[in-house]
């Protein structure tokens, strides 16, 4: 008897908390695959199409479907640790292929070369280039992401990629900037009167 | 509010944590007047001497400016304007070291004095009683003041809030041990201080005016209180002397016992805080109409033999003052601006004063050691027991040396103030200040870069879905069109039978035409493929000499291939061209004989197109063949003659001329890719 409410009371249970799980998945049922979005959200939104993917979000799915991490030339080291922290996978170098440096881009059109074809503007992924046919074009400095992508379809080459110049504004504190050598002040009068020419300080960019 | 001003005036103050008392070296200078003096061999103006943005150049290099001429201006609230010293020339215009610990050069403006100390017209204000809150406003935005305390933020914009303000803080605490210019302009100028305080106040009508200041500076204090004696708002708070009490939020804490909360402004609690030196360039500014071209900076250390106060003006180099302070010159050399707490070491002596510009020091190598004997922390904790903002030095810097992000924010790293009191106890001398900034700097940035990334991507999204929807758009409207074709031709009414009728007919005249049309094609078809196998067999010439140059047979073989393909192509969209232009011709011939004009007119336009064409092709290869061989093509050439010649419209020439050399240039380009990608074939082939 013992035995038979046991398997009664367990087996209610179990229909219980089944139906329960059932509602829930119905209830609280997830759209698309979130881990996709979180990738998107480290990728550096580029949409340059280094990784061989058209732009930043397919090259999240691809890897939330097993492609190699280290794919993302924009994002170098960084990207590449925070998604392998994501997935929980090992950090991977970049990708020789994809091996280029890094350093932050702006695309400038050389103006009086312009022909007004509108292949660049074509090509951009964010629409960060105005012009109009046989019309000179330019880009909005602010809005390009630096993917290059309009470099190649230029039949006339007029387009270039500047690097962002270091500003006060973007400047970054670094205690190792400057390595300076310093001479004992005997010692430099000593060399001064042998004359030899030696540099009192040497600045050694790190 | 009551007991706030009950307390004041019993002088007993809140307390905020920490804080510590550094030696203070004061009596260096403080002893000394304000010195003027001589002007130097040149004035370099940064542009951009406060937070904000820099205005734009009024004044172009070789122009005479006189005293107190502007010389940038914007309507943009946050950039103030800077304005001549003296008068005198302006000699360069250009990039330059500035007074930033970056090192980095801004754009600067140079002045050459010319000693005669020519003033623009002022308009001198006889009783500013008078004057409205706007009308103040304008005067101080015009004369450039920008807080002279040390961060420089733009006066105007910080005076004009829309809450009603409760206290006025005039910070004159001057906490900074070596700094001793407040001290000496409150001593010298208290009325006028006073005066400046009133009129900021015509802004801002706060009910109490507090007047900060430590008690070591007891003639100040005299000053300050013989002045404000009759007048029944303003209190001189004097507060026992601890370093930080001259920052902002713990000068609030100190006097009102309010916090200023997280991320929020001291005008949230309806307190403005000003400088006691920013006081005095307001009353400048609006009575005697002198924009901020002066300041008072405190030129101190023990590597001088007479250091003091001097009134330097703006753009004065630093070695000036230095010489004028009589400098001996130390090894290593190490200059700090701004305080020994707060200030940053300069990267040059070339460097000039700007509007936040305080102090220069310039340490013996005794007084403050340059070298760097950083240890490992031993979590003494001091320095979280004197930290103002009440904050956890030691775990922040663990934070900040592992690049932690997230845990620095979530240890509310941006509440630091940077005072350097968690350095200055640290018995392991670690620079904890130097960590936090770099890790402010990095999280600054990491945020403007995800706020571009949000935008690139947000701008991604928005152009798929425009493509999609054009292409949608698109092929509904050719869906449509092509329905309403055939709903037409599907009816029964007369028009549509007519319609039926008359396009059968066209397709019958198209089918003679074309039949016509072919024998003239064949005739210019002709002429093309000629100029072309002449072009060839030159290039073919040259493909050899190249070949024994430079490349191996196969791949010129592979290349004339490519080029032949080329040539097929550009000939077969000129046919097609033609084509397509001799339809309309001859249609019209059919439709109107009369018409023959403008049919020949079209000819003479093809035929342009056709020798641009031509022109282009020839120039292209032209262009190739130099890059590989430094033969010159004189038969080229003369066919280019020939075909020049040929042409009757010049003025049509002129334009396809440019099309050619754009051509060209694409051509050059894609040739260029071509042998680029057969040397790589080659490459991987061998």
């Amino acid at each position: 008897m013992s035995i038979l409410i046991a398997i009664l009371v367990l087996g209610g249970m179990c229909l219980f908390f089944g139906a329960l799980l059932g509602y829930a998945a119905v209830k609280f049922k997830v759209e698309g695959d979130p881990l996709v979005e979180q990738l998107d959200a480290l990728l550096p939104q580029t949409q340059c199409g280094q990784c061989g993917y058209p732009g930043c979000k397919p090259y999240a799915q691809a890897i939330a479907n097993g492609e190699a991490i280290n794919k993302c030339a924009p994002g170098g080291e960084d990207t590449i640790k925070k998604i392998a922290n994501l997935m929980g996978v090992d950090v991977q170098p970049l990708d020789e292929s994809h091996a280029q440096d890094n350093t932050p881009k702006v695309a400038f059109i050389i103006e009086e070369d312009c022909i007004g074809c509108t292949k660049c503007i074509q090509a951009c992924p964010v629409d960060a280039i105005i012009g109009a046919a046989k019309q000179m074009h330019t880009i909005i400095a602010d809005e390009c992401t630096g993917c290059d992508l309009c470099v190649a379809p230029c039949p006339v080459d007029c387009i270039k990629m500047i690097p962002i110049a270091q500003t006060t504004h973007n400047w970054q504190w670094d205690l190792n900037r400057i390595n300076v050598k310093t001479i004992d002040a005997d010692d430099y009068s000593n060399k001064q009167s042998n004359n030899v020419k030696t540099n009192t300080t040497e600045e050694v960019n790190v | 509010m009551g007991s706030i001003l009950a307390r004041i005036k019993q002088g007993r103050w809140w307390k905020f944590h920490g804080g510590i008392h550094p030696p203070e070296q004061k009596f260096l200078t403080m002893h000394k007047p304000i010195r003027n003096l001589p002007l130097p061999k040149v004035l370099v103006l940064p542009l951009k001497q406060h937070i904000g943005q820099k205005g734009d150049i009024q004044v172009n290099v070789g122009d005479n400016v006189l005293k107190g001429q502007p010389l940038t201006n914007s309507p943009h609230p946050m950039a103030v304007p800077i304005h001549a010293p003296t008068s005198g020339i302006i000699t360069e215009i250009k990039n330059t070291l500035v007074a930033h610990p970056s090192g980095l050069s801004e754009l600067c403006i140079f002045i050459k004095p010319d000693e005669k100390e020519e003033w623009v017209a002022r308009h001198i204000c006889q009783d500013y009683k008078q004057l409205s809150a706007q009308e103040i406003l304008t005067k101080i935005t015009n004369a450039g003041i920008a807080g002279m305390g040390g961060a420089g933020f733009p006066t105007n914009v910080k005076i004009n809030t829309k809450v009603a303000t409760k206290f006025l803080i005039i910070n004159a605490a001057e906490c900074e041990p070596y700094i001793t210019a407040d001290d000496l302009l409150m001593r010298e100028h208290s009325s006028e201080i006073v005066d400046g305080i009133k009129i900021l106040n015509k802004v801002l009508s706060a009910e109490q005016i507090l007047i900060a200041i430590e008690d070591n500076k007891p003639e100040a204090i005299k000053a300050l209180k013989k002045v404000t004696g009759s007048l029944d708002n303003f209190h001189v708070c004097v507060i026992p002397t601890i370093y930080p009490t001259g920052g902002e939020k713990q000068l609030i804490t100190r006097l009102t016992g309010l916090e200023v909360p997280q991320g929020g402004l001291p005008s949230a609690l309806g307190i403005v805080v000003q400088n006691v030196a920013t006081c005095f360039a307001v009353a400048d500014a609006v009575i005697n109409d002198i924009p901020l071209i002066r300041r008072v900076v405190t030129v101190t250390g023990k590597a001088l033999e007479k250091p003091q106060n001097v009134w330097a003006l703006l753009g004065t180099p630093i070695k000036h003052l230095l010489t004028q302070c009589g400098y001996q010159k130390q090894s290593p050399e190490h200059l700090i601006m701004g305080g020994p707490m707060m200030g940053f070491s300069l990267p040059s002596i070339d460097i000039s004063i700007t509007k936040t510009s305080n102090c220069i020091l310039a340490p013996s190598t005794k007084e403050i050691p340059k070298d760097n004997n950083e240890v490992d922390c031993i979590r003494c904790g001091q320095c979280a027991d004197v930290c103002p903002s009440q904050l956890l030095p030691q775990e922040l810097q663990w934070f900040a040396k592992a690049k932690d992000h997230d845990q620095l924010q979530k240890f509310n790293l941006f509440d630091c103030i940077e005072c350097g009191a968690c350095a200055y106890v640290c018995p392991s001398q670690i620079p904890l200040v130097h960590y936090y900034r770099i890790a402010k700097a990095e999280i600054r940035q990491q945020q403007q870069q995800d706020l571009k990334a949000e935008k690139a991507k947000a701008r991604f999204e928005a152009r798929k879905q425009r493509l999609a929807q054009e292409k949608i758009k698109r092929e509904e409207k050719h869906r449509k069109a092509a329905e309403a074709r055939k709903a037409a031709m599907n009816s029964n009414t007369a028009q549509a039978k007519d319609a039926k009728s008359a396009v059968a007919a066209a397709l019958a005249r198209a089918k003679a035409k074309k039949a016509q049309a072919s024998d003239d094609n064949n005739d210019k078809k002709s002429q093309v493929s000629a100029a072309i196998a002449r072009a060839k067999a030159k290039k073919q010439a040259k493909d050899g000499i190249a070949t024994n140059k430079t490349t191996t047979a196969k791949t010129s073989d592979r290349l004339t291939k490519e080029k032949n393909a080329d040539d097929q192509e550009v000939l077969d969209s000129i046919t097609s061209s033609n084509t397509e232009t001799t339809k309309p011709n001859t249609k019209k011939q059919n439709s109107n004989d009369n018409n023959n004009e403008t049919a020949t007119k079209e000819k003479v336009l093809t035929k342009a197109e056709k020798i641009a064409l031509a022109v282009a092709k020839a120039k292209a290869k032209k262009a190739a063949e130099n890059s590989s061989t430094h033969h010159t093509d004189s038969n080229l050439n003369s066919i280019d003659n020939d075909i020049n010649n040929q042409n009757n419209t010049d003025d049509i020439n002129a334009k396809k001329q440019r099309i050619a050399v754009a051509v060209a240039k694409a051509k050059a380009k894609k040739q260029q890719q071509s042998t680029e990608s057969k040397n790589n074939q080659s490459k991987e082939s061998s």
